[in-house]
């Protein structure tokens, strides 16, 4: 496989090009309609190239191992903040996640709803365009007003604006404790409504998530704090208090349950090795209830309060024709390859916005080199 | 400051272009009268002035969209103007341009408690977004120091910050959708009341590109709970790498604090004889703030004043009152205002590492004395965004243009140690010669490029961000074909 390990080399391979690549990390996250072409590793760009926690910072080459930044910043007390999610269980792929794969994909998980996403704490990006063109936005600080933004551009552009070769983030301290408060037997439609009123809380939520009624058992309601322990305690408490209409809850500290439980909604874990397509729904969490009606779903879970729904069903079945219009997206994260060519995996725009992501692509890359076809 | 040679053929054809404004807007909202346009002349870099062709004050999208659809047929330049409290003259104009305001556009279109957002139109001010869900007990978190006067406009367009940007990021983290016209009159909706992009994230370039590539008319806001409560400490040190090590400590010891903010010596002493906040004569003080219940906060102070305590400080102040607090803050709050009593000042807004901060400290204080201008330091300490205030005598020739050479080596010393030219002010006009001091020609025809699909014609406010220079391929053509 290509894998160059300088920005030059990659720069030689894209203007000298004949034809189209399929930019592969490692591997764990086919996202996106197939793309037929030669792969072209971002392996040769590895290795943490500066990590600071007392400025909160870490740069990284794309082909770094997740795996690899997480153990350093565990070292340092510290993390990711959006907890990314690992799409290995969900997807059936094997190999090790790298961090450019992350940030290509825009992933994250639960905390999302109280940290933003992947590009809300990129802070910095190189890369090498359709054009070999080497480019650099952002940089290693967190306040960078100086140009445009194309560090947010690049994070979730799956490989077809350029091939990352450098990422720099804001990290956070790893807060010593986590505290989950859990409400059984609630329908989707209250559910939402208690996990909008813990958000709605002073008491700093970082995981808000709705399991359905399922071979497991009831359905349970999930809410997380973390902090310092005491912090943990006090939180747990009032937010308990306040769901006191919602009927009886519980809270887990033990450090490794809360840790697996939330891993396990992160990972998507219950769509895991079932056999339908699994769809990713970006909504109005208020909406959300009415609209998982409409799709008539297998298997549904809420993360973000009820902004995020993954919902699974039969193979080949389209879910934007069951949803009709709503404010939101939705992207077939798991199809058939049949599937994903037939159906957009991402949301389709409106005519004025595609022709404006048609322009930016034919800017970043005018041969149609990069992923061609992934995104749509 | 050199800006672009004033279309002459834009200039002769006034008459036309108001008249066809006036078709579009009420008479009130077009402004030609060259007594009157001289109201739109500058923004808060009050240095550089010049009026405009004329202004217009529309009060929905369609107007917007309408006045745009005009002068993009006229080839008429548009320079977007929230509520002109640019420090980087980003709503600058030029004599053949129209100034397109927002201020008329400034009412609350939805809020929403349940999905935590507010829908805005873009002129409504950035304090009165956090007054219109204040009693709710939310509020709105990017709070820069204009925000009594900003608009949410201006603060997309800059991607503005605050003080408390460490816990709660800047506008971009903050914004959640806009409807933005653009310059060819199209109307477009990008995100909404749900998270993030469904295909390129569109909205993450255009927040902080500084109306180049749209009006943004309206605006979905992330809104937050109130935290329950919050208090500072205020610290005091007889050095300021000793002040940037207790910072570095303080977040590498897992607490969050909401703001670190940062003054040292020459803006204690202004600040004090101004505010007589009682702060204490020292070479740098910090003022630390945290959230939560009051035993949350008792809990993280008395882990911060534990770290300060390893550093020797000279003065350790923790509020135990309200009034306490607002006495903390009021120096730091009035920096800028005591700046201003004894001098004229240029505010830079440049970014660095944190640890770099006792090498740029002292970087400036060299500057400072080769120059021979004083500069006083105030700033975020905790994501290195800087705000050294150099004072200069508007008066007396040759000092803003020697006070403008000395902030762009402090700049340059920003870039660097691994900083950047501007952290939340925007690059304007201001910057604008400084980019090639961070980025590759490369770099910036990356960001150009962006720009051509947005405005093809090169019309909205073209003459900013990027060095005339670079731009005069793109921007000349349009203007020939006006």
């Amino acid at each position: 496989m290509l894998a160059p390990s300088t920005e030059a080399e990659l720069s030689a391979v894209l203007r000298d090009a004949t034809g189209p690549f399929e930019i592969v990390g490692g591997g764990t996250r086919p996202v996106g309609a197939p793309v037929a072409a030669t792969p072209l590793s971002t392996a040769g760009f590895a290795g943490i190239r500066l990590y600071e926690p007392g400025a909160l910072t870490l740069v990284a080459g794309a082909g770094t191992p997740l795996a690899e930044i997480e153990a350093a910043l565990a070292e340092g007390n510290q993390r990711l903040p959006f907890e990314p999610m690992d799409h290995r269980g969900l997807l059936g792929t094997a190999g090790e996640p790298t961090i450019g794969g992350v940030v290509a994909a825009n992933v994250s998980g639960p905390r999302r709803i109280q940290v933003g996403a992947c590009r809300d704490s990129l802070i910095g990006v190189r890369f090498v365009d359709g054009r070999g063109e080497i480019i650099k936005n952002g940089g290693r600080v967190m306040k960078n007003v100086t140009g445009y933004d194309l560090v947010k551009l690049l994070a979730g552009s799956h490989g077809t604006l350029g091939v990352l070769t450098e990422v720099a983030f804001k990290v956070l301290p790893r807060p010593d404790a986590a505290g989950v408060v859990m409400i059984e037997g609630l329908s989707d439609a209250r559910a939402v409504e208690a996990l909008a009123m813990a958000l709605g809380s002073p008491f700093e939520v970082s995981g808000a998530a709705h399991v359905c009624a399922g071979p497991d058992g009831p359905p349970v309601t999930m809410l997380r704090v973390e902090g310092f322990a005491e912090q943990v305690d006090y939180r747990t408490a009032r937010l308990q208090a306040l769901l006191a209409e919602f009927g009886p809850s519980t809270v887990e500290t033990d450090p490794v349950r809360t840790a697996e439980g939330w891993a396990w909604i992160r990972d998507a874990a219950p769509f895991h090795g079932t056999g339908g397509d699994v769809w990713r729904l970006s909504l109005k969490p208020s909406d959300a209830p009415a609209l998982v009606a409409k799709l008539n779903a297998d298997r549904v879970l809420y993360d973000w309060g009820g902004g995020l729904v993954w919902a699974e069903l039969p193979p080949g079945t389209d879910a934007r024709a069951r949803l009709g219009r709503f404010d939101g997206h939705a992207t077939l994260v798991r199809a058939s390859a049949e599937t994903r060519t037939r159906l957009p995996v991402f949301q389709p725009d409106p005519a004025p916005l595609a022709a404006i992501t048609k322009g930016l692509r034919a800017q970043f890359d005018p041969r149609g080199l990069l992923n061609p076809g992934r995104m749509g | 400051m050199q800006m672009p040679t004033p279309n002459a053929g834009v200039m002769a054809k006034k008459a036309r272009i108001v008249a066809r404004l006036r078709e579009v807007l009420p008479d009130h909202a077009v402004i030609h009268d060259p007594e009157e346009t001289r109201a739109y002349e500058c923004d808060a870099l009050t240095a550089y002035r010049c009026p405009p062709l004329a202004a217009v004050l529309p009060s929905t999208t369609e107007e917007v969209s309408a006045v745009l659809r005009i002068c993009h047929k006229e080839g008429v330049p548009v320079v977007p103007r929230g509520s002109g409290t640019s420090l980087a003259g980003g709503a600058l104009p030029t004599a053949d341009s129209v100034i397109l305001g927002v201020a008329r556009l400034n009412r609350v279109l939805e809020t929403n408690y349940a999905d935590r957002y507010i829908r805005v139109q873009s002129g409504r001010t950035n304090l009165s977004v956090t007054g219109a869900v204040e009693a709710e007990e939310f509020f709105y978190a990017p709070d820069p120091s204009s925000q009594l006067a900003c608009a949410i406009a201006g603060n997309i367009a800059m991607n503005s910050g605050g003080a408390h940007c460490l816990k709660y990021g800047v506008t971009t983290n903050n914004l959640m959708g806009v409807t933005m016209v653009l310059m060819d009159g199209t109307v477009v909706e990008i995100g909404g009341a749900h998270l993030d992009a469904g295909g390129l994230d569109l909205l993450g370039v255009i927040c902080g590109s500084e109306g180049q590539l749209g009006v943004v008319t309206e605006a979905t806001l992330r809104i937050l709970r109130k935290p329950e409560g919050a208090r500072p400490v205020l610290m005091g040190f007889d050095s300021n790498e000793v002040a940037g090590a207790c910072v570095s400590d303080i977040i590498k010891a897992g607490v969050l604090p909401v703001a670190i903010e940062f003054m040292d010596r020459p803006c204690i002493e202004a600040t004090e004889a101004f505010a007589k906040a009682g702060y204490p004569m020292c070479e740098a003080l910090l003022i630390v703030e945290v959230e939560g219940s009051p035993a949350e906060i008792d809990m993280q102070l008395g882990l911060i004043k534990q770290i300060a305590l390893r550093h020797n400080p000279v003065e350790l102040r923790e509020s135990q009152s309200e009034d306490e607090s607002k006495k903390i803050w009021l120096g730091r709050k009035s920096a800028f205002g005591a700046m201003g009593q004894i001098n004229d000042y240029m505010c830079l807004d440049g970014t660095i590492p944190v640890s770099e901060l006792p090498r740029v400290l002292g970087g400036i204080k060299e500057l400072s004395k080769k120059y021979g201008l004083d500069v006083a330091n105030v700033f975020h300490a905790g994501d290195g965004n800087m705000h050294p205030l150099i004072l200069f005598d508007a008066n007396k020739s040759g000092d803003l243009e020697l006070c403008e050479a000395m902030g762009a080596d402090i700049l340059k010393l920003c870039v660097e140690v691994g900083g950047c030219l501007t952290g939340e002010h925007g690059v304007g006009i201001e910057k604008r010669d400084l980019m090639h001091a961070q980025f590759t020609e490369g770099d910036m025809e990356a960001q150009l490029r962006v720009k051509d699909v947005f405005d093809p014609a090169w019309l909205l406010n073209p003459a900013k961000v990027f060095p005339l220079t670079v731009t005069a391929s793109r921007r000349e053509p349009a203007a020939a074909a006006a």
